[in-house]
């Protein structure tokens, strides 16, 4: 039985021939270098726009509505885990938390801001949003943004009256008050270090180019768990099993879009195929740049980066940090090839010191 | 500040308490007087001082003894079927029995380690180059099978004599020697895959270290096998082991302390907390242990007790790795200062372009 664990481990050899760089560098279709045939469906994607994202949470309780994903630890006398950090009580991604959204209160006294984390004259906002403009009290681009762009996409940032909610200034004597949101989630990576290292095979590639556990076969050895370069993937305690997000595998193949890109009010988790995704993250930088935002980037979409570039990708107003993400991931199995090779000499040298323990008898 | 309660924002050196919520105790007792500014804390942004990668799940102290059980393992074999070839039988049957129990016990904590264990056969449906844990599986599988085999032949042999069966007698002794040579040779593989498992992780201490672990694990299965065969066989016997242990001992704190400096900065988990104190505890078992088998060899006593302190500086030295990664995953400085410095690096080298990276899609 030729079945899809085993494709998705055949890549190796090929690695291992020295012609294919498949653990690293760029890889147009993961999955039939993972084994699938050439017919497979397209390699899709999430791409989220942190500029529209409200932090409203919608997409962290859609997906544990549909995959059934089981609380994450919350108790009343751990007082419902509340970090007392921003607004964010998810902490981070896990395996009972596939989507997780940031939640970045970013306080500094009035004025300190350097034009690196923000805007030019208007300290560390994001210039180009339309309501600072007047001044933090401009009702300017109302109508301007009702009307959509020819995309189909509203700018609900645009629609925010006053100062209202994303990238905000308090108007306060002393101090500035910016905030991000952005909701993370795993990025199913063109060469996915989970997927590499995983002794067992229940990590596989999907013929969508997703990266998915199948739970009737991870024996929760946890070895996909330090991995992963995102810190993504994690062992749940209940079950012994590793766990993250499928990017809706189920939903896919019944042409449905992932449950957290559903649930999205503000379309700030985009899905679809990946290379359109990527041209409309790349117009939406432009965009924003346009305006003037200068802070704007995108992150996990270079190709050449060091995970091949990530199937689920970024718009992000600051550095990847500052969300907590790597700001230069690289894949570890990257480095697998060399890591063999000094481990093989060593063992050679270790065995002619056993066998050079015993030279010339020495015997008393 | 904010309205935010610093108490519980987590700190540089304390962040990982709510890890270790999750995961139970056993990172409880970390140390948490000096560990701090040794070295100068490094400016670096992050999302309120919270870990980016995820700290390992292995078990502590499943993993670390199973790494210092199959070094243990590895370089015992070889002296069990080298010393059975140069007729030293109570090295022969030290080695032999050594192989058997580090390979059966480090199994045994390999698969207690699993958080499904009763599924620990699925570890042999695939075979995957590009996953150290499945290779080792590969080498670890045959490797306690034939030092179990070797073992069960050099147990028997004696018995099946007395009881007169003689032709049974040598074609066991055969057999196990066959296979007592098969777990020599597959043991040094044994003894170093544990680095490559380690070390391709995300975890960067562990990862930039993938040059020197290997080396330092090396020396650590030989020092343990070396202490073994000190404490198990007679004077007569114990050349080779003396010999192995105090190179294998050499090699590791060398290696260790090379391993320690060009780390930089994430080498500062070896300089504080609770994997300074394993580090330093090791050092000193070790030192004490080579200095003990060169002076005490020739005695019984002495030479036993020169190759406990040899294997227990062994097993330190992987607990302090261990405890090394643990605190290095939980700290994001370790991720994003290095990353950071990568970035500038790539940056100032492609100065020329004009568009900065971060804007090639515009």
């Amino acid at each position: 039985m030729t079945n899809v664990f085993d494709r998705a481990g055949g890549k190796v050899w090929d690695a291992f021939s020295g012609t294919t760089p498949s653990l690293s560098g760029p890889l147009p279709d993961p999955s039939t270098d993972a084994g699938w045939s050439g017919d497979h469906p397209k390699r899709v994607g999430f791409f989220t726009d942190t500029s529209v994202c409200i932090g409203c949470k919608a997409c962290e309780v859609a997906c544990k509505e549909w995959n059934l994903v089981p609380d994450d630890g919350t108790d009343a006398s751990d007082l419902y885990r509340l970090t007392g950090m921003s607004y964010d009580n998810t902490g981070d991604l896990g395996a009972s938390s596939w989507r997780h959204v940031a939640f970045i209160e970013d306080v500094r006294p009035h004025g300190t801001a350097t034009p690196a984390h923000g805007g030019q004259q208007t300290g560390f906002l994001p210039a180009g949003l339309p309501a600072v403009h007047g001044g933090g009290n401009g009702h300017t681009p109302r109508d301007a943004a009702t009307a959509p762009p020819d995309g189909g996409t509203v700018d609900l940032l645009a629609l925010l009256p006053d100062s209202g909610a994303h990238g905000q200034q308090t108007p306060d004597d002393e101090r500035d008050v910016r905030w991000l949101m952005s909701s993370d989630v795993c990025k199913h990576c063109t060469h996915a270090g989970c997927l590499d290292v995983c002794p067992t095979g229940a990590l596989f590639r999907t013929e969508f180019g997703t990266v998915v556990v199948q739970d009737d076969i991870c024996n929760g050895c946890g070895y996909c768990v330090p991995s992963c370069p995102y810190g993504v993937i994690d062992v749940r305690e209940s079950d012994g099993g590793a766990h993250k997000c499928t990017l809706c595998y189920d939903r896919l193949g019944e042409g449905l879009e992932p449950a957290c890109a559903k649930a999205c009010p503000t379309n700030s988790i985009q899905f679809g195929d990946l290379d359109e995704l990527q041209a409309a993250a790349d117009a939406r930088l432009a965009e924003l740049h346009g305006r003037g935002v200068q802070e704007a980037r995108l992150y996990g979409r270079d190709p050449d980066d060091g995970v091949g570039g990530d199937g689920a990708f970024f718009l992000l107003l600051d550095e990847p940090e500052v969300y907590g993400l790597p700001p230069d991931p690289i894949v570890t199995t990257r480095d697998l090839p060399e890591m063999w090779r000094n481990a093989a000499l060593t063992a050679v040298g270790l065995g002619a010191a056993v066998v050079a323990a015993f030279w010339k008898g020495g015997r008393r | 500040m904010t309205d935010t309660n610093p108490a519980e924002i987590p700190t540089r050196f304390g962040h990982d308490e709510g890890r270790e919520a999750d995961r139970g105790s056993e990172r409880r007792g970390r140390g948490r007087k000096g560990e701090q500014l040794q070295v100068p804390e490094a400016e670096f942004r992050s999302y309120y001082g919270r870990p980016i990668i995820k700290a390992p799940v292995w078990k502590n102290p499943d993993v670390p003894l199973y790494l210092f059980l199959g070094g243990l393992a590895a370089t015992s074999a070889g002296l069990g079927a080298l010393g059975g070839a140069t007729d030293r039988p109570t090295l022969r049957r030290t080695g032999r029995l050594a192989a058997a129990g580090g390979a059966v016990g480090g199994t045994v904590f390999l698969v207690h380690d699993l958080h499904r264990p009763s599924r620990f056969l699925h570890m042999l449906r695939v075979f995957k180059p590009t996953s150290p844990l499945s290779v080792g599986t590969w080498i670890l599988s045959p490797f306690a099978t034939f030092a179990a085999a070797t073992a069960a032949a050099e147990v028997v042999e004696p018995s099946l004599r007395r009881r007169g069966a003689h032709g049974l007698a040598r074609v066991v002794r055969r057999a196990g020697n066959a296979s007592g040579a098969a777990s020599a040779v597959i043991g040094p593989a044994l003894g170093t895959y544990t680095a490559v498992l380690f070390s391709n992780t995300a975890v960067p201490t562990w990862h930039e270290a993938h040059r020197h672990l290997p080396i330092v694990f090396a020396g650590s299965a030989a020092a343990a096998g070396g202490g073994m065969g000190l404490v198990g066989s007679s004077v007569r016997d114990n050349v080779p082991a003396a010999r192995l242990a105090v190179a294998g001992a050499a090699v590791e704190l060398a290696a260790g302390e090379v391993m320690e400096r060009q780390l930089g900065l994430l080498g500062d988990v070896y300089r504080k907390g609770r994997a300074h104190t394993l580090m330093r505890a090791s050092k000193a078992c070790l030192a004490a242990g080579a200095v003990g088998t060169l002076l005490g060899r020739r005695r019984r006593w002495s030479a036993a007790l020169s190759g406990l302190a040899l294997m227990a500086g062994s097993a330190l030295t992987r607990f302090g790795v261990f405890d090394a990664g643990i605190a290095s995953a939980n700290d994001p400085a370790h991720i994003v200062v290095p990353q950071r410095e990568r970035l500038e690096q790539r940056r100032s080298t492609m100065d020329q372009d004009v568009a900065p990276p971060d804007r090639t899609f515009a």
